[in-house]
């Protein structure tokens, strides 16, 4: 490895593209686990899930960006229902039941991910559109369509959703709840609903960022262990609830993963984020922009 | 004779919040001490900086002449200082005797066969002795405070901090868990009753403090403090 | 004396089946099963004693693993040696990960812990003398007499670690340390107001948990003959020893015993008859399965039976 401001450049580069991206895949989580406070571990699952409906859709001729923004409407749905179940399971009954709650996320983790094995293998799966393959040309630099095509949806969906939240009257109360959910029950709302609602929205998410996953590489039943420790470490770095805080933090993290990945290689690439998740924990748990 | 309890300008933040502004008390041994305040005012955030469950930020907690804001809260109430929660906290997977046996255990260091005896003692002053066997979820809410007492009890305080004993409590059992505190006080205990119901805190204490907004506005006998103008203002927010 | 004479059969009937000509395969499967019941007893000193549900068993259980690996190869040391020192570091490994991540809530310390997994991983996979990403084969010594083949003997040693991490267990259980430790459990505040050092008593249930771990470890490189990353910080482990105590009930030392041996067992059947991905499905199923319907596990439904039935 020896060091140059090239190399160093196409890797920030190629970390602010990447940064973006997880950032993206994370926002379902800020709302789920940073507002919502529901211990869920099953995220990345859900959204590896996401990838494999985003395959088989795209096995039918479908473009997986449209493939998967059509899948945010039935994933809405299996929000609402999840966070129903386990309101009604766990929630309801105190934190002693919240910690049933997580071993309860963990398990369904584990559901999805054999499930997954058993229904597609455990080889790699891949989909194609015409922006994978292809790629920009920036003087000396290319940048894969991909990437774009990634980044650009990340960029509209944080700014969507931060937009919702505080702007609209759902989007408000949801950010309430997460706040004070007493002063919200005597304004009249319910709370339940309102988190439900929330959940909903943040598996929506999911579905579109596995759709984005997929088309970014290749993804495997696995890949969601790997993405608990992305996930988690950004939305533990932003401060929980914090929009502009998960794109910071996602920035952060895909530079410095980058930066790892060019001058350490691949085998080093995958602690980044468990250590940043650690170092975050260990310093300053309430993250950067935390409550 | 120095006093038992020396608070001396405690601040406390959350955030941007200031819940307790350079607060300053001091409380004399064997004294009936009541705490008053509107909701929000910082009673119960001055009793966790006392207890140890949270640090001041600045200021300094002197019990029986030491230092102990540095301490944890499970030293400081092996030094002396007991505290029932507002929300009653007990050990629900143990019985109510059992809840009693972790404070006779850590702070006593009584092994469990030798404590027995003492913890259905007090369960008896408490008048809970009948229900050493049952579960706190089998327990009314009037019994849950008896516990909370209980227990605190149970780790030989000096001085016990009763925060909001009797809040939702009606006419009979009122007086019932009064009636413990002031045996508790006759047999040497300091007793600090953090209270909103006026009858309970005048008829128990000496002196009062009336906080509100994270300062203390009056202090002085239940008298004083009942005509003081700041106090009734920041009750009925005139 | 109730605990002892039936602990003291059991490791002398482990030890006469391990001499007496049984089917080879049987040896083999009940390691695995043995593994679990340590994995899951150890696991509950901290999930189900102190409420710190965590994912963490892989990374101990990996690093004993390794530590077991370098002493083989470094010093060509003893199994025994290799336990006691896994174990040692693994508790090490437990009072650090405890120092840094205790004083956060249930899951951030849940998911510290799989951070650690994924490190520790990483660690070995780069890590040339342990053989990197692509493992280490491993000769196994001669075998000790009495015991006719390796397998057996690490049955016999893994049926004591066994019946001595439960030994350990019940100790904490019934001493002032696990009252205390179901103190903190129930509430963490009132706990530390009558007198319970909450942080004390968890950096040593994280300490004494991670030991254990790290020493059911030790000897999976011998039983494989092979150790490599991937697999021996896989993040099964960690569900599988959750999955066992939470099933079989977190609050008696039983619990997790009996879990462990439904669901080794029923994980061994499966695995022959049908096939190993199905495995993990029947826990992740089992465990979810159980967390809704009987929270309290096997030992909860047994007590509402006898309940019912008086």
């Amino acid at each position: 490895m020896f060091f140059s401001l090239d190399l160093l450049f196409e890797a920030l580069m190629f970390g602010v593209l990447l940064g973006c991206f997880y950032a993206a895949v994370s926002i379902g989580l800020s709302v789920s686990f940073g507002l919502l406070d529901v211990p869920h571990v099953a995220h990345p699952a859900i959204m590896v899930f996401g990838s494999y409906c985003t395959y088989l859709l795209a096995s039918y001729g479908w473009d997986p960006l449209v493939a998967g923004t059509v899948l945010m409407a039935p994933f809405f749905l299996l929000g609402m229902l999840v966070y129903r179940f386990y309101y009604e399971t766990f929630e309801k009954r105190g934190t002693e039941a919240g910690v049933r709650g997580l071993a309860f996320f963990f398990g369904i983790a584990f559901i999805i991910e054999v499930g997954l094995i058993l229904g597609f293998g455990v080889d790699q799966r891949t989909v194609n559109a015409p922006y994978i393959g292809e790629s920009l040309r920036l003087g000396d630099y290319r940048i894969p369509h991909r990437m774009l095509v990634a980044f650009g949806v990340a960029l509209v969906l944080t700014f969507v959703l931060t937009l919702y939240l505080s702007k609209t009257f759902t989007g408000r109360a949801i950010k309430a709840v997460a706040q004070d959910e007493p002063a919200l029950r005597l304004m009249g709302a319910n709370p339940v609903r309102i988190k439900q609602w929330a959940f909903g929205i943040a598996t929506a998410a999911s579905a579109l960022a596995g759709a984005m996953l997929i088309i970014v590489g290749p993804v495997e039943p696995a890949l969601d262990r790997l993405y608990i420790g992305r996930t988690f470490a950004i939305v533990v770095l932003a401060g929980l609830g914090s929009m502009t805080g998960t794109l910071a933090a996602g920035l952060i993290l895909g530079i410095a993963e980058s930066i790892v990945l060019m001058f350490f290689g691949a085998s080093w690439a995958p602690a980044v984020a468990f250590g940043i998740l650690l170092l975050v924990l260990g310093v300053r748990p309430q993250g950067l922009f935390g409550r | 004779m120095a006093a038992l309890l020396q608070v001396k300008d405690v601040s406390k933040h959350f955030g941007g919040f200031t819940a307790l502004a350079g607060v300053s008390i001091e409380i004399a041994q064997g004294e009936r001490f009541g705490l008053i305040g509107p909701n929000g005012s910082g009673k119960t955030t001055l009793i966790n900086c006392i207890s140890g469950t949270l640090r001041n930020e600045t200021g300094s907690i002197r019990f029986q002449s030491s230092e102990i804001s540095r301490l944890p809260a499970y030293q400081r109430t092996r030094l002396g200082i007991a505290r029932s929660f507002q929300v009653p906290r007990p050990f629900h997977a143990m019985t109510v005797l059992e809840n009693l046996l972790v404070p006779f255990a850590y702070v006593a260091h009584r092994k469990e066969r030798d404590a027995q005896g003492e913890a259905m003692e007090i369960l008896r002053r408490m008048g809970l002795a009948d229900k050493a066997q049952a579960l706190s979820s089998q327990l009314s809410q009037v019994e849950l405070r008896k516990l909370e007492l209980a227990r605190a009890m149970a780790a030989r305080p000096r001085l016990l901090i009763s925060d909001e004993a009797m809040a939702g409590l009606a006419g009979a059992e009122v007086d019932e868990v009064l009636k413990i505190l002031f045996d508790l006080n006759a047999s040497g205990i300091t007793v600090i009753m953090i209270e909103h119901i006026m009858q309970a805190v005048m008829r128990f204490s000496q002196r009062v403090v009336c906080l509100d907004a994270g300062k203390i506005i009056c202090e002085g006998t239940p008298t004083e403090i009942v005509a003081n103008g700041d106090v009734q203002r920041a009750y009925l927010g005139a | 004396m109730k605990f002892w004479i039936p602990a003291a059969v059991l490791v002398l009937a482990a030890i006469g089946l391990a001499l007496s000509p049984v089917n080879e395969y049987f040896f083999y499967a009940s390691y695995i099963v043995l593994t679990f019941v340590v994995l899951a007893t150890a696991w509950n000193i901290l999930g189900g004693y102190a409420g710190y549900v965590n994912f963490g068993t892989a990374a101990f259980f990996g690093l004993g693993a390794y530590t077991a690996t370098v002493l083989f190869k470094w010093l060509g040391a003893p199994l025994v040696v290799q336990i006691a020192v896994a174990a040692a570091v693994c508790g090490l490994l437990g009072f650090g990960v405890g120092l840094l991540t205790l004083r956060l809530r249930g899951i951030f310390f849940a998911i510290a812990t799989v951070a650690v997994i994924f490190i520790m991983e990483t660690l070995m996979i780069n890590w040339r003398y342990v053989g990197g990403a692509t493992g280490l084969q491993l000769l196994r010594p001669e075998v000790m007499a009495p015991f006719e083949t390796y397998t057996r003997m690490l049955f016999a040693a893994m049926a004591a670690m066994a019946v001595g991490a439960v030994a350990l267990a019940r100790w904490v259980q019934v001493s002032w340390i696990g009252r205390g430790l179901r103190a903190l459990r129930d509430s963490e505040e009132a706990a530390e107001c009558a007198g319970v050092p909450t942080l004390k008593l968890k950096l040593f249930a994280c300490t004494l948990s991670g030991a254990l771990m790290g020493a059911a470890g030790a000897p999976m490189p011998m039983y494989l003959s092979f150790v490599e990353p991937v697999s021996s910080f896989n993040l099964t482990w960690s569900v599988n020893a959750l999955a066992a105590a939470m099933i079989g009930g977190t609050v008696h030392w039983l619990g997790p015993v009996i879990g462990a041996v439904l669901l080794g067992t029923l994980q061994q059947v499966v695995t022959v008859t049908i096939s190993n991905e199905v495995n993990v499905l029947v826990v992740g199923v089992l465990l979810v399965l159980f967390v809704v319907v009987a929270p309290e596990g096997v030992l909860g439904l047994i007590k509402r039976w006898l309940h019912y039935f008086r």
